[in-house]
């Protein structure tokens, strides 16, 4: 569920970044001083244009229904199970997953602060931006300056939905930002792939792939690269059909908004600039 | 225990060739659970709902519809998008290389590790050469009808492609600029910066072991046996009122060891 603060509207008219609700919502613990954030989701689903739609357009949603049954079930009527045998499953609540450690299940306490290269793309697996409590703003920005002035991530371990995290926490553009990452047993070594023991290579060999490499090296990292090209060709056939005026429908706006499928979606900036406050740390 | 090979392919870039083997980096070891319906305990269904008039779409009736503009949709039919799918193709093609540190934590996704296909001069070639200026390739290929960009690089001295997300996927976020100095406490800032000295430590993935997904499973086994289990009431969050006093005890070491 969306704070409260998260439902007025930014004055100055900014792109929408929509998310669900907070991923997880609890404190964020620096030494001895605390401070309540929300957790948000930094990317969203690939090919979010592309919808199951009606035959009328209408984008379809998902939702759950019971077996041999069509009604549809609200998130309260649906609970997690773990399979055991004979086609049985025991219910497991939140609030048990959450009593099983309940230090980590609220509070991500920052143990150790390390250098930002000792993260390995390898173990990351979601990223997350941080939005804080109005009541803990000063001790927020506290926490992105003097992180950004150490250029080290904090790091921890929570628990989040039943699954316990390592997560590091970087202050990045002014912002808390949170990775949660896989745990080192989770990445396979080179040995249990079964990849074969590393071989000398020849000197003049290893000297031409160098400049072969070197023949493309950039700075930064080209992000027109990285566009989702299938995406961009669905995209080039829907305006073409579009120009002509074929399978167009038209519908209401907020039907099309991938991430409002479920619960209220809230905007992560609005609600940053809001808690930080417009104009003072926040350069409009 | 070894792993069997993915997918086969060759990274390329300018005259260089080497064919490579894909083998998936990562063994989720979570605790998967079912969505399991309250009422019978039995698993849900997921099914497409249409908002408007509350039915239920079977997925065989759904289509596929692009969004083109605000609340405006272009609909492709099955063929359109069998169509629009990439070649196939075997190239793992390397378009830059960048020093370490270039992408941002958020492009990383999914790692697989690259073994010899029939050629382990060129394997070990391109090992030696990725790891003596430590650079990062973009790469490009088409895998199983779906096209993906990943980093090459060097994970534990053996090559590895990280797939990178779409440029779409990453939430739009705004650089909001340094913290401006006005607004912080310069003895708090101080501080801070201490405590984060006190605590800085280089990072030991290994020493971190998931007790939880163990808890998580005797839970289970409780549960199943009938016995009955503890539930976390929900406390509210509390902020640090005196941050001065805080950060003093912090730095001082008392009520922590």
């Amino acid at each position: 569920m969306a704070r409260k603060s998260g439902r007025s509207k930014p004055k100055r008219p900014t792109k929408v970044v929509p998310a669900r609700r907070p991923l997880w919502s609890g404190t964020l613990a620096f030494g001895l001083v605390t401070l309540p954030v929300d957790l948000y989701s930094s990317t969203r689903p690939a090919r979010a244009s592309l919808r199951m739609i009606a035959a009328d357009g209408t984008p379809l949603r998902r939702r759950y229904v019971g077996q041999g049954s069509d009604t549809l079930l609200a998130d309260r009527d649906i609970v997690r199970g773990y399979p055991v045998e004979d086609d049985s499953f025991v219910m497991v609540e939140d609030a048990e997953l959450d009593a099983l450690d309940p230090e980590r299940s609220r509070v991500i306490d920052l143990e150790s602060f390390v250098p930002y290269e000792d993260i390995d793309p390898s173990l990351i697996e979601s990223s997350y931006v941080l939005v804080p409590d109005p009541d803990a703003t000063t001790a927020y920005r506290l926490l992105v300056a003097s992180m950004s002035d150490a250029s080290r991530a904090g790091i921890a371990t929570f628990v989040m939905r039943g699954t316990s995290y390592l997560i590091a926490i970087l202050a990045h553009e002014g912002t808390l930002r949170a990775l949660t990452m896989r745990y080192h047993d989770e990445v396979r070594s080179p040995t249990d792939v079964g990849l074969p023991d590393l071989e000398t290579a020849d000197v003049a060999d290893v000297a031409r792939v160098q400049k072969a490499m070197k023949k493309l090296s950039a700075k930064n990292l080209d992000t027109s690269q990285l566009v989702d090209r299938a995406s961009e060709r669905l995209r080039a056939a829907a305006e073409k059909k579009l120009a002509k005026g074929t399978d167009v429908h038209t519908v209401p706006a907020d039907e099309v908004e991938p991430e409002a499928d479920d619960g209220e979606s809230v905007d992560i900036m609005a609600l940053l600039r809001q808690s930080l406050g417009r104009g003072r740390a926040v350069e409009a | 225990m070894t792993v069997r090979a993915m997918w086969k392919g060759v990274v390329e870039f300018g005259s260089v060739s080497v064919p490579v083997k894909l083998y998936p980096a990562v063994e989720n070891r979570s605790v998967s659970f079912r969505l399991l319906n309250r009422a019978d305990g039995k698993p849900v269904r997921q099914v497409l709902v249409n908002p408007k008039t509350k039915a239920i779409v079977e997925h065989e009736d759904s289509e596929r519809g692009f969004v083109t503009g605000a609340g405006e949709l272009v609909s492709l039919d099955g063929s359109e998008l069998e169509s629009l799918e990439p070649e196939a193709s075997r190239i793992i093609e390397v378009t830059a290389f960048l020093p370490p540190g270039s992408i941002e934590y958020r492009w990383y996704l999914h790692p697989y590790y690259l073994g010899p296909d029939g050629d382990d001069d060129a394997y070990f070639t391109l090992v030696a050469a990725l790891g003596r200026d430590g650079l990062e390739g973009v790469a490009r290929w088409v895998m199983r009808d779906k096209e993906y960009a990943g980093a090459l690089r060097l994970h534990r001295g053996y090559p590895m492609l990280v797939t990178l997300r779409n440029a779409e996927e990453l939430l739009p976020l705004d650089d909001l600029g340094p913290v401006r100095e006005g607004d912080l406490d310069e003895k708090q800032l101080k501080m801070a910066k201490q405590l984060i000295a006190m605590l800085a430590a280089d990072f030991e993935p290994e020493k971190y072991e998931d007790e939880y997904r163990e808890s998580v499973l005797d839970l289970i086994e409780r549960k199943k046996r009938g016995a009955s289990v503890k539930k976390s009431k929900p406390r509210a969050k509390k902020a640090t009122a005196d941050l001065t006093s805080a950060l003093e005890k912090s730095l001082s070491g008392s009520a922590r060891g």
